[in-house]
């Protein structure tokens, strides 16, 4: 909470002159009794009109003074509040933009949306009212009691004693019943998870015939839902009765004890009105206090929750550092053996062929292990190999083998937890980061264009890309054809996410956008998958072309799409299980012989024959 | 065409009231109840202000007051408030059963008509339009449905007793006041029509700014992949200005209206207090009576605040309503015959005769499918996408009742079985994974809750899920969401061939493509259906070239017609669709 505060120093003077400003309506407010008392025991006690007039005239004075004075709270209050606020969004959307991966996976999209939507504008509203309200509510209740004070100590004495007994029945009722709406909501989250359950399944529902025990399942929590309903429904019908009776037994008391001072001659008829007035007072400001105060909770929840996204990275990066170093050792001795024992075809791989590779040290995985933050599990184990310039490496293996997470590491994505990656020698965590990803060129898994152009998109790559360069990425990409049957061809609207271009199309598109920088090394994961058959071939072939420059990583699931690449990297379950090209990984790695030939059946039919 | 897809949507206004009525109807009791208890309490609310006013009245000046009397009148408005305060919490608890349990039972009978909907309706609706239908609509209609019943009636009644009690009192005081108040409506209603567009605009600059943010917080990844987070920032932090600015147009305008109806009452307060002292210096009127006005005055705009607020929530409630009634005036599938049969254990004879099925009227689907399936056989239905494999599924496990033609089971028209005995004679394992919120043991047991630890044991290790299951925190009781969570997508698989495998009816319907399963994986579950069709008739929408070579029957489909028939090598030996669509695999 109280980093957030520091976004509200710049309107400082804002959040002091709202309430003040508040607080002087108030008074005028509290000063109308008053000004009753005086009409009733001068203007008509004595029969004397002009009096009325000034007096009414007075009034008005106090209602415009008091309009006045409103409005310029309300300003305050609202360039404060949304001020705050853009600046709060600001902030918290910068932070979110920088954060690392990892930071990213663990605090997933759609909290952070969520955080940057409604709970910023939920706090915005909070920071509104209580600017607005916070003091205008406590004024006008403790000053009806002030006022009482200077009419009569003693009659003053009951308002002592019924603000507070109202205070407690009602924050009271609200602190009982608030943990119980909670509750509620719980119930009703049931009720939803069933119904979509029934829409989403329903086909397995049918076919199990389940539809009686679903209904009554439903049922038992539907009719929880209300009980539970009810009950908070009966604590919260309490409220209003019994501030009524409360304050009504403070009027009666106030009632009789003036006629008493009245009767001595202590107190005038006008000054019971009064005191009477203020009484009525009291309570529609405590029930707006309290609404006020649930607001507030709510609103400091939530900026609890902004604040917590704002601390995500800095505090994380150092704990995480740390852990990591610790678990090391431990590890090592036992992992060892093991990684030797699963690359077995590695062996014979490097027995091999060793002395061809040796220069080969443009890039350079030196027992490499990656452990996402927070899993059980090591997701790559010891993997080691060596890619020369300009190498096509292709990465296969089944779905959870690693595959993406080896070429995520490879622009620092992410970072390893052991061993190291040389990029020409140099260690990757001593680049910089910008200029890292300046030479790489990644298309992600997952095939997203942004609102905008095409063109716009393909700035992405390259911001000062020409009309000539972008035709070309285009041209390798086997996108060029797409852009050409578009009517605004480079120009054509792209729909956020890009929602208006095919899967394949946007594929295509995406890697058009990795090419443009002609980048040193490209990455592709899994991002041919919705091409045909034909397509991707082509796309691999024109991938080769700009073999002199760029070094290609594919990542892919179906064998043809790496079969052609110099080294194939075989992952099983985060390990190496083999590394070569496609004929020697055929003659000595049963995974990928396993993979290979689960797509191409009829091969393993002639190698069962010759063999 | 045109009405029945309107009342799909939504019921018109009629029609919901009617209906609301009905469902109100049920709880007529509560209701008459409620309505009493807040006259009572409207009426002995006001009437406390009269008889403090007489209290005052009595206390004139020093010496000149009247103990007794007033001890009287305090003990009057002690017991109007006890009355008042009891009358008051009955009515409030009343108003809330009479709404939840409304809501409850809307909520039951929507429910029951998604469980008898038939299954074309669901197909063509989203999940998520339904939910927030019987959700958030219910609730909402609720939330409207109860401020009316708290604060419109009594809001109206105080409104009248108000004038009534002022009228009784003085009418030309009343006059100042009936005169004067609308001046506040006047107010708000302009300041209100005044945000509005302040409002639209300020809407369409955060939905602006919250594409933006879906769009690059959801892709983050992507926009760090290109170091494009300064370009980002500054692309949000130029809508963000925008925002703020017209915000705070929204913001500060809209905040007005407290303010300037506050003062309009004030002047209200003001008039009726010149007024009122200038008729009680000629005697027209007591200083009791008088401070009476006064807080009637203060209080009379008041409910018409209320209600109109309340008249804006409850044209909401009615359109929320509308919308669940619209659901639960679906036409339901088509009743089971009086006499349907119960299908025992099935031979597994099927038989599809002259069967001609569309989704749509005028875009033929199926057309005089013929097909007559033994006792154990296997069939493999293959073809292009959009074909009608799908579609056959549909028609077999009665999802979609045939258009002509008849399938039957054991040489009796399906149609003339029950739902639930024909489909628990299937095993069905669909493309797409479903599972539920619940634990893997729930899970399996689905479709026999009776079934052992055991059992599911068992079943568990016939699918090959047994192994994985272990290796789960809480093994067989482990907590998985609605989505699979964790769980991958091959596990997922694992675990709907499970419960099947629990059950083990007499006929199998598997959907066995697998794509976004790794081909080690996929091999692993192909093995399972293996196991599990051994001696039963199985249909397989087919993928995978070994299950298509060692089906009975192949059905070779191709926009919705069977043009092929036969086993593997008589269909090669044609050399027609099939050669080719077979050859074509190879072809990558």
């Amino acid at each position: 909470m109280k980093r957030l505060l520091v976004y509200l120093k710049e309107f400082r003077k804002e959040c002091i002159l709202a309430p003040l400003f508040k607080l002087l309506e108030a008074s005028f407010e509290l000063l109308v009794p008053y000004v009753v008392a005086s009409i009733i025991d001068v203007g008509i006690g004595t029969s004397n009109g002009q009096h009325v007039i000034k007096m009414g005239l007075c009034m008005i004075l106090l209602a415009l003074v008091g309009l006045a004075a409103a409005v310029t709270a309300q300003f305050y209050a609202a360039k404060a509040a949304v001020g705050f606020s853009t600046k709060l969004r600001a902030a918290l959307f910068g932070h979110i933009e920088d954060l690392s991966f990892t930071d990213m996976d663990q605090a997933g999209t759609s909290t952070m949306i969520t955080r940057l939507t409604s709970d910023i504008n939920q706090v915005q509203s909070g920071v509104n009212m209580t600017l607005r309200l916070f003091l205008r509510s406590p004024i006008i209740v403790f000053g009806a009691m002030i006022m009482a004070f200077t009419i009569d100590v003693k009659l003053a004495l009951v308002f002592v004693v019924a603000i507070p007994v109202l205070a407690v029945v009602v924050f009271g009722i609200m602190l009982i019943t608030m943990p119980l709406y909670k509750k509620v909501q719980g119930g009703l989250d049931k009720v939803l998870t069933v119904t979509r359950e029934n829409l989403t399944g329903v086909r397995v529902i049918r076919a199990f015939h389940q539809e009686e025990a679903e209904k009554k399942r439903f049922q038992e929590n539907n009719e929880g839902l209300t009980g539970m309903q009810m009950f908070v429904g009966r604590i919260s019908a309490c409220m209003n009765p019994v501030t009524y009776v409360i304050v009504n037994a403070a009027v009666m008391l106030l009632i009789y004890q003036g006629g008493l001072k009245v009767n001595v001659g202590e107190l005038s008829q006008g000054q019971v009105i009064a005191i009477l007035n203020y009484m009525s007072q009291i309570l529609v400001e405590l029930v707006k206090l309290a609404n006020l105060i649930i607001l507030m909770t709510k609103a400091m929840a939530c900026a609890d929750r902004v604040a917590s996204v704002l601390e995500i990275g800095t505090e994380n990066a150092k704990s995480f550092a740390k852990g990591q170093v610790k678990e090391k050792g431990a590890e090592d001795i036992g992992k060892k053996g093991e990684a030797e024992q699963a690359g077995a075809c590695l062996e014979t791989y490097v027995g091999a062929s060793a002395k061809d590779r040796k220069e080969a040290s443009y890039l350079i995985f030196d027992d490499v292990s990656l452990k996402y933050r927070g899993a059980g599990q090591e997701t790559l184990e010891h993997i080691s190999f060596r890619v020369q310039k300009g190498d096509t490496i292709g990465v296969i293996g089944g779905t959870g083998s690693g595959k993406s997470s080896l070429v995520n590491l490879i622009p620092g994505f992410y970072p390893v937890t052991e061993g190291r990656i040389l990029l020409e020698g140099k260690n990757l965590s001593e680049y910089d980061e910008v200029e890292l990803r300046r030479r790489m060129g990644v298309v992600p898994q997952k095939a997203v264009l942004f609102q905008g152009t095409i063109r716009s998109n393909l700035l992405w790559g390259k911001p000062d890309a020409t009309e000539e360069e972008m035709w070309r990425a285009l041209e390798l990409a086997q996108a060029r054809e797409i852009v050409e049957g578009k009517e605004g061809k480079l120009d054509e609207e792209v729909a956020q996410n890009g929602r208006n271009f095919s899967g394949g199309q946007r594929q295509r598109l995406t890697i058009a956008r990795a090419l443009i920088r002609q980048p040193e090394i490209l990455i592709l994961d899994d991002s041919a998958s919705a091409l045909d058959y034909a397509t991707d071939a082509k796309l691999r072939q024109s991938i080769r072309s700009i073999k002199d420059r760029t070094t290609t990583f594919i990542v892919s699931q179906r064998a043809s799409s790496i079969r052609q690449a110099d080294q194939i990297l075989v992952l099983d379950d985060g390990q190496m299980a083999g590394i070569g090209t496609h004929e020697e990984l055929l003659a000595d790695c049963s995974v990928y012989q396993e993979i290979y030939y689960s797509q191409y059946p009829e091969e393993r039919k002639g190698v069962a024959v010759n063999g | 065409m045109a009405k029945t897809k309107k009342t799909e949507l939504a019921l018109d206004r009629k029609v919901t009231w009617r209906k609301v009525f009905q469902y109100i109807g049920k709880y007529w009791f509560m209701v008459v109840l409620s309505l009493l208890l807040a006259a009572v309490t409207v009426a002995l609310t006001l009437y406390i202000p009269i008889l403090t006013g007489d209290a005052v009245d009595l206390m004139i000046d020093k010496g000149l007051v009247d103990m007794a009397g007033i001890l009287n009148l305090v003990k009057k408005i002690g017991i109007a408030m006890l009355v008042t305060a009891v009358a008051q919490w009955i009515m409030n608890t009343c108003n809330n059963y009479i709404c939840f349990h409304i809501v409850q039972d809307i909520r039951k009978d929507a429910f029951h008509k998604i469980e008898i909907l038939p299954l074309g309706y669901l197909d063509r609706h989203a999940a998520g339009d339904i939910v927030s239908r019987v959700i958030a609509d219910v609730d909402t209609f609720a939330d409207g449905l109860l401020m009316g019943f708290t604060q419109l009636f009594t809001g109206v009644l105080t409104i009248l007793g108000t004038l009534i009690f002022m009228l009784i009192y003085n009418v030309s005081i009343t006059l100042v006041v009936v005169c004067l108040t609308p001046v506040s409506f006047l107010v708000a209603k302009f300041i209100a029509t005044h945000t509005h567009d302040m409002f639209q605009e300020q809407s369409r600059t955060r939905g602006e700014q919250t594409a933006l943010i879906e769009e690059m917080v959801g892709n983050q990844k992507v926009v760090r992949t290109f170091s494009r987070e300064a370009a980002v920032k500054e692309q949000f932090g130029e809508i963000n200005d925008r925002l703020q600015k017209c915000s705070l147009k929204a913001i500060f305008y809209s905040s007005l209206v407290n303010p300037c109806t506050r003062f309009v009452n004030s002047l209200v307060y003001a008039g009726v207090g010149i007024f009122g002292a200038f008729l009680a210096i000629r005697g027209g009127i007591s200083v009791g009576r008088l401070s009476c006005f006064l807080s009637y005055a203060n209080q009379y705009t008041k409910p018409f605040n209320e209600i109109s607020g309340v008249i804006t929530e409850l044209q909401n409630a009615f359109v929320c309503a509308s919308r669940v009634f619209a659901l639960i005036d679906q036409e339901p599938q088509v009743p089971e015959d009086e006499d349907a049969v119960t299908l025992g254990e099935a031979k597994g004879n099927v038989s599809l005769k002259k069967v001609s099925f569309s989704y749509l009227p005028e875009k033929k689907l199926i057309r005089n499918l013929n097909l007559d399936v033994q006792p154990g056989q296997r069939i493999a239905i293959v073809g292009p996408t959009g074909c009608g494999k799908t579609t056959l599924i549909n028609l077999l496990m009665r999802f979609y009742d045939v258009n002509e033609g008849s399938i039957s089971v054991d040489g009796t028209d399906i149609r003339h079985l029950t739902r639930g005995s024909l489909r628990t004679n299937y095993g069905m394992v669909l493309q797409e994974t479903w599972l539920r919120g619940g634990t893997i043991l729930e899970n399996i047991r689905m479709g026999k809750p009776e079934a052992s630890e055991e059992e599911v044991k068992a079943a568990a290790k016939a699918a090959h899920a047994h192994s994985f299951i272990k290796r789960l925190p809480q093994g067989y009781h482990t907590v998985i969401t609605e989505d699979g969570g964790s769980l991958s997508q091959g596990q997922k698989q694992l675990l709907c061939i499970a419960r099947v495998m629990l059950c083990l009816p007499p006929m199998l319907i598997l959907d066995e493509a697998t794509s976004s399963i790794d081909t080690r994986t996929e091999l692993k579950i192909q093995n399972a259906f293996a196991r599990m069709m051994e001696g039963r008739t199985s249909f397989i929408v087919a993928h995978r070239l070994s299950t298509i070579r060692e089906a009975d029957v192949i059905l070779v489909m191709k926009d919705g017609n069977i043009i092929e028939q036969g086993n593997h090598e008589s269909l090669m030996a044609q050399n027609g669709f099939y050669t080719n669509l077979y050859n074509s695999q190879f072809a990558g």
